[in-house]
């Protein structure tokens, strides 16, 4: 049931018209290295004790070759929080969730949180970069079935921003 | 076991190691080179040693003599690649299913002792020779049992619990909370057994790795409750040697004795 709202609601399927949605804005941090490869980025919605909820998104290398190393599916543990609350149990790719990774600079996805219970939740976003560092980031928010309240965190190596917003679809 | 010993055919010498265990300092261990993987299959490399520092390589090699692996849906494989040089042994496995291998390295033997024509007669050897090796009525016969049981856990996707069943021989230290499912600041059950029994009373040394490069690693000990279990709460993330010894006995008496030793990895939240 859950995993099945996370699909519709991440790729926005259900009808426009009615439903609020929701703007996920996440930064990628442009960061100087002399090697640089785009991070690895989950973002998933936990209730205050932990629970799982959905997916909202995850980017990684989507490549299928075959050898050690050249799948991209092979650095997917090293999302560890993800990996140990929900990644492991799933099929990679997840339609509607899955994407490759993306460049630094600010992206933002549309959720539709369609059937979501009204309560509070926590965004969580995970980075991890190769060569790099891991960051999670949590931010509480309150849904109201309308609006979204709060939902914004300040990372401080490899995430900028992540912010949920609402808006009354027009 | 037998790595530990100055030389094995120094059984006076052995017997004392045996039954003296704070002597017995030397430390035996497998470490994988990870063990939680993602992706369709994966390679895991593994180092067999026996040395005082945890994880480094520096006494010797742990031999590779009844090395046994079990996979998910309690598949046996075989390692590939197995090598024994002068500090340790290695060999690969490669995962192609999804789920969760135990990697274990076993080895049982019999030490006898007894009176032939009024000359000492010694004998070491596998359980099952023991019957055509020494005589069954000899003189002041006396029996020593040893075994050993050095292992690990990697698992790739999500972790199953098939590989976890108990192998209800020797002393086992058999995780309760998943092996590949360790946090940092987390408590983790483990049950202690004996012939696949509950081992009450029994210590668990809890070590962690990276001695060469911090002054003092954690080291934690724990006893085995009734139920035989043990609850242990990994401080940080980091590999981690957990080691249980049972039985004993006094030098020049029978005796039995049971050492199992478990490596985990603890990962960051």
């Amino acid at each position: 049931m859950k995993a099945r709202w996370a699909a519709v609601a991440a790729a926005g399927l259900l009808q426009p018209g009615s439903f609020p949605k929701w703007q996920v804005l996440v930064e990628i941090p442009r960061i100087e290295v002399a090697e640089y490869h785009r991070p690895y980025i989950a973002l998933w919605l936990e209730k205050p004790e932990g629970a799982f909820v959905a997916n909202l998104a995850i980017w990684y290398d989507m490549r299928q070759k075959k050898g050690q190393g050249e799948d991209g599916a092979a650095w997917l543990k090293d999302l560890r929080a993800w990996w140990r609350r929900i990644g492991r149990e799933l099929s990679m790719p997840v339609d509607g969730v899955s994407g490759p990774t993306r460049a630094p600079g600010r992206h933002t996805i549309t959720v539709t949180p369609g059937a979501l219970p009204p309560g509070d939740y926590v965004l969580v976003a995970e980075a991890s970069r190769e060569l790099g560092g891991r960051e999670v980031l949590r931010a509480p928010l309150r849904w109201d079935g309308r609006r979204v309240d709060g939902g914004r965190a300040q990372g401080k190596m490899e995430l900028g921003i992540v912010e949920i917003s609402s808006e009354k679809e027009k | 076991m037998i790595r530990c010993l100055p030389k094995v055919t120094l059984v006076s010498v052995a017997f004392q190691c045996f039954f003296i265990s704070p002597l017995f300092a030397h430390r035996m261990w497998i470490l994988p080179s990870s063990t939680v993987l993602s992706g369709n299959e994966a390679w895991v490399t593994f180092d067999a040693a026996v040395s005082n520092t945890l994880f480094v390589f520096e006494h010797r090699p742990l031999r590779l003599d009844g090395l046994a692996i079990v996979g998910p849906g309690g598949k046996r494989l075989a390692p590939q690649n197995a090598h024994t040089g002068q500090f340790r042994s290695s060999f690969d496995l490669r995962l192609e299913t999804a789920g969760t291998y135990r990697i274990s390295l076993v080895s049982s033997n019999v030490t006898a002792s007894w009176k032939e024509n009024g000359e000492a007669k010694r004998w070491r050897g596998a359980p099952e020779q023991m019957a055509s090796n020494v005589p069954n009525q000899a003189q002041d016969l006396q029996v020593w049992r040893m075994s050993s049981r050095v292992e690990t856990y990697v698992t790739l996707g999500k972790p199953t619990r098939d590989a976890l069943a108990p192998a209800g021989s020797g002393l086992e230290i058999l995780p309760e909370t998943h092996p590949n499912d360790l946090a940092a600041g987390e408590e983790a059950a483990f049950v202690l057994l004996i012939d696949g029994r509950p081992a009450a009373g029994v210590e668990l040394n809890v070590v962690e790795g990276g001695g060469r490069h911090i002054q003092r690693p954690f080291e934690q000990k724990h006893q085995s409750g009734v139920d035989g279990r043990v609850r242990v709460t990994f401080p940080s993330a980091g590999f981690y040697w957990l080691q249980a010894v049972a039985g004993g006995g006094v030098s020049g008496q029978n005796g039995v004795r049971a050492t199992c030793v478990l490596v985990v990895e603890v990962l960051p939240q």
